[in-house]
């Protein structure tokens, strides 16, 4: 983990959208009043969302003003999940987990593919500033493995070639469609019985 | 009462202590870093690591609650071996730089790593190295000694009231810093600097200018407001070095404002070192002698009572003393003023000018009422205080005007005086407040007794407490806050001529109806000078010294023997730590010199004469002063106005700091964050 500190580029004021407010008062909403302050953590994630993956200062400094705390605390927040950026990661943020299951079905060639295809480095923008990568720890998805995932949606059973298409996509401006890239549906097992039914001693 | 083992031997605690205080008061001493008796508990440190008996794991100290038979042990090896694997752990990623580190010879961590620590290190790995992160003029920051204790965000967030310190990042990456690195915007912002235990954050001004053991360490009063504050002078040599607090649970607790910590650079620039006499607009060096002479002179040819004298803001005790007597005796005059400036003063009782509640009383208050007055300027620890009282008893606060952020909410009223009309009459809903209140606080600003209403406000409000009953023995609500810190000392020693309140003396003098004007540490004086001729006694080149005539150099605070009575009515000692430069002399020694040149008689034989005269002077006036019944006095015209708090220069409020280099940086680094434009 690197150490974490906010971009030298920022911008000037951040608000929420009606969309993101509606959220954040909902969310504020589910805790006792002047406790409002709990729901920094979730606040912070909407104005993630909203601000394409990313927290500028404006936004911790709006999320202080909104639930009527010291900019410090969101700021203490804000820096101690490696889940919140605090640089742009581009609009696309591509996460590809390289936690041992992963790795050893050859989650390195992903990152070959991104090295490739987006940039350079871990953390650096595409030449068109749409995308960047990340190595991160377990997903979770590792029935499917290897995979990574672009903002929500998670890609699974992937090699070098698969994983070029799906970035090649992304940078045209498609969504390429989730899930299994061999036909699987979910984490179902592949070339044998999908179910019981069939098996007579079961 | 809990009934509990240390050590194996038994003792009595009350309960709601923790298992650390348990142990203190058995008397035995428990390494920490991070717990702090007037800060929440953290814990984290885990260097107050204890035995407890039935509990397989050795227990913090600090956070555990004293419970009945518990068996603590603090002297086993378990013991033992669990602080030193700490301490291991500390160390890990300390630097070895305590040859270079500010903090040597009075650093927590070098004195318990004396007895905890291992000889050599096991670790191969590189320590951790942290940037430095900027937190103003006064605080020196080497964050890669920073052990994490978070004393200073504590402090920040609970008794200074801005929370603007934080731990960023996590896990070996956490760092503490100022929010985007600004420095913090509190008067008392330098206790983190005593705080640390360690040289993570230590004193800009202070940098490697001494060791503490080659230091001499005197204990005394600090004069930079009227709280006296309780300090330590450290000077090496002639050099005042710093200041530090002294622990006064009933005045300063353990806290210092930054003023009374920094201003001290300022006793070392704009000396005055020898007398000077003005010839023809420039000054010459003189010696004694020949300016005591003209003096004498000067006196002897004008009519007593076309000669006036001024005392200042930092002048101790007996110098005020004996600069009456001189008055008094050797010239005939009663023209003796303490005040610069037209503020309202009812000398009748001694109520009528102290914190009659005490700083102590704020804590029991339940309700406080803010007149004319910004406390976290006019006396910063007192401000404290008030916010210490809102913690714990969610305190009630009003203020007549909006005065900014006083660290604690208050709801304000709209300055104008009419609301103090009305709630004297008993028809403005604070009246109410104040009559359910069973100790109600009544705190009236240096502002608000300087208003043309002052002696309206002062006088109505106070029969309204007196009707009321809110001024008793028990309890008074009646306070002020003092302007400085001379101030209750020359209203206790009859340093005013006046009758019914206004500066009889001051008007005189801006009438230009005086010859010789004698200014005794008088630099906040505002006053145009036309044919006066000006005596100025004092220790620094300020705006006395400009108008003067004759310039006879005095001794500043830290350099001679002197009585200060705070605000509370409290008499406190100040002690030498340093002499006065080159020439200057002590300044009740400069008038009764000066008294034996004009008639061959001293007025007073040695310092010790003056002591027990002037201590002898004060019992009686208090003694006086108690029997005497508290009058008020009724129907004062009633005049529409609306009260302004004039925000005084904080960091350059009297001579000594506006010579000091440091509070002008403060002064600059207030300013500057203002025009950013990023603090709201």
């Amino acid at each position: 983990m690197s150490l974490r500190r906010p971009s030298k580029e920022q911008p000037d004021n951040f608000d929420f959208n009606p969309a993101s407010l509606e959220a954040a008062k909902s969310i504020i909403a589910k805790y006792p009043k002047d406790k409002q302050q709990s729901a920094v953590m979730a606040l912070l994630y909407i104005a993630q969302k909203q601000n394409s993956n990313w927290i500028p200062l404006a936004a911790m400094k709006c999320i202080g003003k909104f639930l009527d705390m010291p900019y410090i605390k969101v700021y203490e927040v804000a820096t101690f999940y490696t889940m919140y950026n605090l640089a742009p990661v581009g609009k696309h943020f591509i996460q590809i987990c390289t936690t041992t299951p992963c790795m050893i079905r050859g989650a390195y060639k992903l990152v070959e593919a991104c090295k490739e295809k987006i940039s350079e480095n871990e953390n650096e923008l595409s030449k068109d500033q749409s995308c960047s990568w990340m190595e991160v720890e377990c997903l979770g998805a590792c029935v499917n493995a290897p995979m990574l995932q672009i903002n929500d949606d998670y890609y699974e059973d992937l090699d070098k070639e698969k994983t070029l298409k799906i970035l090649d996509k992304i940078l045209t401006g498609e969504t390429p469609k989730p899930g299994s890239y061999r036909g699987r549906l979910n984490n179902e097992p592949e070339n044998n019985r999908k179910t019981l039914m069939d098996l007579k001693n079961a | 009462m809990l009934k509990l083992k240390v050590n194996e031997i038994d003792i009595e605690v009350e309960e709601g202590l923790t298992v650390l205080q348990a142990c203190e008061k058995a008397g035995v001493e428990i390494p920490r870093f991070c717990y702090h008796e007037k800060l929440s508990i953290a814990g984290n440190c885990r260097m107050c690591l204890v035995e407890l008996e039935k509990s397989p794991k050795p227990v913090a100290s600090c956070a555990m609650p004293a419970a009945e038979g518990m068996n603590i042990k603090t002297n086993t090896e378990f013991v033992e071996k669990a602080r030193k694997g700490v301490m291991e752990f500390l160390l890990a990623n300390h630097p070895l730089d305590c040859p270079v580190c500010d903090q040597g010879g009075e650093c927590d961590l070098q004195d318990q790593s004396m007895l905890y620590g291992v000889d050599k290190s096991r670790y191969k790995e590189n320590k951790r190295a942290v940037s430095e992160k900027n937190m103003g003029p006064l605080i020196k920051t080497q964050m890669t000694r920073c052990i994490h204790c978070t004393r200073c965000v504590r402090f920040a967030t609970e008794v200074a009231g801005v929370t603007e310190i934080g731990a960023i990042g996590r896990g070996e990456d956490m760092e503490i810093t100022t929010y985007l690195e600004q420095s913090m915007q509190s008067e008392l912002s330098a206790n983190v600097v005593d705080l640390c235990p360690v040289g993570a954050l230590t004193s800009k001004p202070y940098v490697f200018e001494a060791r503490p053991w080659e230091l001499k360490k005197t204990e005394s009063i600090d004069v930079m407001d009227a709280i006296g504050s309780n300090i330590r002078v450290d000077t090496y040599g002639w050099e005042v070095k710093r200041i530090l607090p002294r622990i006064n649970e009933d005045i300063n607790e353990e806290w210092i404002s930054d003023k009374t910590r920094y201003a001290c650079d300022g006793l070392l620039n704009q000396r005055l070192d020898t007398p000077y006499i003005k010839y023809n607009g420039k000054f010459e060096k003189a010696s004694w002698n020949e300016v005591f002479n003209i003096i004498k002179s000067k006196f002897k040819n004008t009519d007593k009572d076309k000669i006036c004298g001024m005392s200042g803001d930092l002048v101790n005790m007996e110098t005020l003393y004996i600069f009456k007597e001189f008055f008094n005796k050797t010239l005939g005059s009663h023209n003796v003023e303490s005040r610069s400036d037209h503020t309202y003063l009812n000398s009748k009782k001694r109520e009528n000018y102290l914190f009659n509640s005490t700083i102590n009383g704020i804590e029991e208050a339940d309700f406080i009422l803010l007149i004319g007055s910004n406390p976290r300027y006019e006396a910063t620890i007192l401000n404290a205080r008030i916010r210490k009282a809102y913690l714990q008893n969610k305190t009630k606060i009003i203020s007549l005007n909006n005065v900014g952020d006083l660290t604690y909410p208050y709801e304000s009223l709209n300055g104008d005086i009419e609301n103090i009309k009305r709630i004297t009459e008993d028809s403005h809903e604070v009246s109410s407040l104040i009559k359910k209140a069973k100790k109600p606080l009544i705190i009236f600003g240096q502002s608000s007794l300087k208003t043309k209403s002052a002696k309206y406000i002062f006088e109505s409000v106070k029969s309204f407490l007196k009707k009321n009953n809110k001024m008793s023995d028990e309890w008074n609500s009646l306070n002020t806050i003092s302007e400085n810190a001379s101030t209750v000392g020359s209203f206790d020693l009859g340093l005013y001529k006046t009758v019914d309140g206004s500066n009889e003396v001051l008007k005189d003098l801006e009438n230009h109806m005086f010859e010789i004007v004698y200014l005794l540490g008088v630099d906040n004086l505002k006053f145009e000078k036309k044919n006066e001729f000006v005596i100025y006694q004092g220790s620094h080149g300020d705006k006395g010294a400009e108008i003067a005539d004759i310039i006879l150099p005095g001794a500043a605070y830290t350099e001679q023997n002197g009585y200060f009575t705070n605000l509370e009515g409290k008499i406190q000692k100040a002690y030498k730590a340093s002499f006065p430069p080159e020439e200057a002399k002590e300044d009740w020694l400069i008038i009764n010199e000066l008294a034996e040149t004009m008639n061959h008689r001293k007025l007073f034989n040695d310092k010790d004469e003056l002591d027990s005269s002037l201590l002898n002077q004060i019992n009686l006036f208090i003694e006086k002063d108690k029997s005497i019944k508290s009058s008020t006095v009724e129907n004062i015209e009633f005049k529409q106005e609306i009260l302004k708090v004039e925000n005084e220069d904080y960091y350059y409020s009297n001579a000594i700091a506006r010579a000091s280099k440091t509070m002008l940086e403060c002064k600059t680094a207030k300013v500057n964050l203002k025009l950013t434009g990023t603090e709201g």
